[in-house]
């Protein structure tokens, strides 16, 4: 054990002692939320997957300038085109491009049949102009990350293809992206507040306040959720605006979810009351809201992230699963829920199985969440003694 | 050990100045609550009917096995708990003497820098997410020293007191040892020039190499500042270095209080008997007492009829199972609770 001397006379030190405590130095002033990013930083996976939810972000903030079409447009001519491959190199030069497809009418069937027409190619071009939309709402643009560049009909690339009324489905799915990632991380931020404020309460003032709301979150737990979404959803009036239907699905899926983050930090307040630290902040004289705000809060804070970051991938699946089966968002606005509805029947998925891309996308979204969350958890407690 | 020379001044020699903490009948019992209503089945006495008294400037060790109920009695004292009854009189410098018993929590902040806890678990007792600066500190924000140079330089003076360097002010508590960490619980605990210190078995989790280190720097403490200690430990062996008074725990009860020496001479209940018997003598040639502990320590939820200790006691007799024992002043300034103090020899130890 190395007890400090008051008077210590300088000594010179060989470099890798000297370097050995600078590092030491670097541990000894390092804050709490320092010590869980260095943690966090040793999770290779889950720093990936960070970047992949940043990505997905970036995607929410500004779908328009990912998406190539307009996601509205629609056009009957064009219907349910299969994905047209990238090609990376033209030649040995590095140029992107696309084959081109032509229509043709199947005299047996009357479908339409899309084949590649090897002969021509459309060129793809990084930042091209295309419909004109506004950024965050405040300034208006009309550049797009890629494109083809051109609005021929013949010239155009539909990178996962089209869906029955020939919309592009790539332009939708970045669209969908926002509202389902919103979706999660809005109803996830609803529940926190919920459960901190309804857990802190239960766990910090106990008695009755205590017993009434432990017992609302069991009742709340034992309710089937499917037929509570339904029963809530279906109670929403049918001529609200997209963006109302929204808010009322994100404060359902709140209402019914906050109840494990609610136990959870009613359980830290009641562990951290019994804290040794806590009571020696209450015996130097600290108001009640100091030792909250300043002691208690932060000691669970972490894992309050942690947790709603494992929270938000269950808000999204649900989500998905009320639009797919017409209860959420409803159309015209796009989900991945409502991009899977698309995709209900057989005959569908036969014959357009691309259209079961906005799938994917869910998975990779749940898993990033689920493993970005992991990693927050294991991190969470950086002193563990 | 260095500090054994100096006894802080003994009780004997101001017997009529008032005490600074008087303890009269102290009580504390946590119901056993069941069911949806949670109705009351029965009460854990935890501290059950204890009186004593503290000098200032003197040392007076609790003493008793884990779950006598010595943290509780501390923890009421410092009302961190709120006593079921009895009277905790503090003697405040403009020398009127209140109820800590009955104070609000209101009421209780402005006493609350003069009696201070020092902590068991020098781990769990400081916040790992504050700076030594913030740890040290806190006492003083939250009781008016809002100027930062002022705190900055008073932190440095207590951790200068206790041993450690003032550059360490920036560093969080996991960069610290138990025994350092140790030294800045003794440093938040002084900030606010405390004249009741408790101290919950302060060097129980501590390395056997640092213990000796933090009971003198306390010793020396003391000395300086005049600080009054209320010693909590778990064995007697400790006790002997560092209080003027003994008072001896056992389940939620005092069973014997007298002057350190007299008591580990002259015990007068069993109990003390055989806690000194267990105190490790490191001499191969001394014959350790023969009083033996028996059995378990019995449940303040359902302690046995009598005298508490009478199921393990070898000197038992019909009156100790049928009546509890008064606890009387036998001789000048030793209490004890025992049918037959007068006429026992027990052994101490010298």
């Amino acid at each position: 054990m190395r007890e400090p001397m008051a008077n210590a006379n300088p000594v010179v030190l060989p470099l890798d002692q000297v370097v050995k405590s600078v590092a030491e130095e670097r541990v000894s002033v390092a804050s709490n939320w320092k010590l869980v990013w260095w943690r966090f930083r040793k999770h290779h996976l889950a720093l990936f997957s960070a970047g992949v939810l940043i990505l997905f972000y970036l995607v929410v903030l500004v779908p328009d300038f990912f998406a190539t079409y307009d996601p509205e447009a629609t056009d009957a001519k064009l219907s349910f085109i299969p994905i047209q491959g990238i090609h990376l190199l033209d030649g040995a030069r590095i140029s992107p491009w696309a084959p081109a497809i032509v229509g043709k009418r199947n005299a047996v069937t009357l479908k339409m049949e899309w084949q590649v027409d090897a002969t021509k190619q459309v060129p793809l071009h990084l930042f091209v102009r295309g419909y004109p939309y506004k950024v965050l709402g405040i300034f208006e643009t009309d550049i797009h990350l890629f494109g083809s560049g051109s609005q021929d009909a013949d010239a155009k690339v539909f990178l996962l293809g089209t869906d029955r009324l020939g919309r592009d489905q790539w332009s939708r799915l970045m669209y969908g992206t926002r509202t389902s990632m919103t979706v999660g991380l809005v109803a996830v931020a609803l529940s926190v507040v919920l459960g901190v404020v309804l857990g802190g309460v239960s766990g910090y003032f106990g008695g009755w306040l205590d017993l009434i709301i432990q017992r609302l979150i069991e009742l709340l737990q034992s309710l089937p959720t499917i037929p509570i979404w339904l029963a809530m959803t279906a109670a929403l009036p049918q001529d609200w605006r997209p963006d109302q239907v929204f808010l009322a699905i994100t404060i359902i899926l709140a209402l019914v979810g906050w109840t494990t983050l609610g136990r959870e930090v009613r359980g830290r307040f009641l562990s951290l009351r019994e804290e040794d630290f806590v009571l020696a902040a209450e015996l130097a004289g600290c108001s009640r809201w100091r030792i909250i705000t300043r002691h208690m809060v932060p000691a669970f804070m972490s894992h309050i992230i942690a947790t709603s970051t494992l929270a938000i991938p269950v808000m999204i699946i649900n989500e998905t699963s009320l639009s797919f089966l017409g209860l959420g968002i409803r159309p015209p606005a796009i989900s991945w829920g409502v991009l899977l509805q698309e995709a209900q029947n057989l005959q569908t998925i036969a014959l357009a199985p691309w259209l079961l891309i906005p799938g994917l996308f869910v998975i990779l979204a749940v898993l990033a969440f689920n493993i970005v969350g992991d990693g927050l958890r294991d991190a969470a407690d950086p002193y563990g003694h | 050990m260095t500090g054994t020379n100096h006894l802080p001044s003994q009780a004997s020699t101001h017997p009529s100045a008032q005490p600074l903490l008087q303890v009269k009948n102290l009580k504390k019992y946590f119901p056993i609550q069941k069911g949806f209503f949670r109705h009351v089945l029965g009460n854990v006495r935890a501290v059950d009917d204890v009186s004593f008294f503290i000098h200032e400037g003197e040392t007076l060790a609790l003493v008793g096995e884990s779950g006598c109920g010595k943290t509780t009695t501390s923890r009421c004292i410092l009302r961190a708990l709120t006593p079921t009854s009895g009277q905790m009189l503090f003697g405040t410098p403009d020398a009127t003497r209140v109820d800590l018993a009955k104070l609000t929590r209101q009421e209780l902040r402005p006493l609350r820098p003069q009696m201070q806890l020092i902590f068991q678990d020098p781990y769990s007792s400081l916040n790992p997410r504050m700076t030594l600066f913030d740890i040290v500190g806190e006492p003083l924000l939250v009781n008016g020293m809002t100027n930062r140079r002022e705190r900055v330089e008073r932190v440095a003076e207590l951790l200068r007191l206790v041993g450690l360097r003032p550059e360490f002010m920036q560093r969080y508590p996991h960069a610290f040892s138990g025994g350092q960490r140790q030294r800045i619980g003794i440093a938040r605990a002084l900030a606010l020039h405390p004249r009741l210190v408790v101290a919950d078995e302060p060097i129980s989790a501590l390395d056997v190499s640092v213990q000796a280190q933090i009971l003198n720097l306390m010793l020396d403490l003391q000395k300086r500042m005049n600080l009054t200690y209320l010693f909590v430990a778990h064995n007697l062996s400790v006790v002997k270095h560092i209080s003027a008074r003994v008072a001896v725990m056992y389940v939620g009860k005092i069973v014997e209080t007298a002057e350190t020496t007299e008591l580990f001479a002259l015990p007068k209940h069993p109990y003390t008997a055989a806690l000194l018997a267990a105190v490790p003598v490191p001499d191969p040639r001394v014959k350790t007492g023969s009083v033996e502990l028996k059995g378990e320590v019995p449940s303040p939820a359902n302690p046995p009829s009598g005298c508490y200790f009478h199921p393990r006691c070898e000197f038992a007799v019909d009156v100790c199972r049928r009546e509890a024992p008064a606890y009387r002043e036998r001789s000048p300034g030793h209490f004890v609770a025992c049918h037959r103090a007068d006429e026992l020899k027990l052994p101490g130890i010298a």
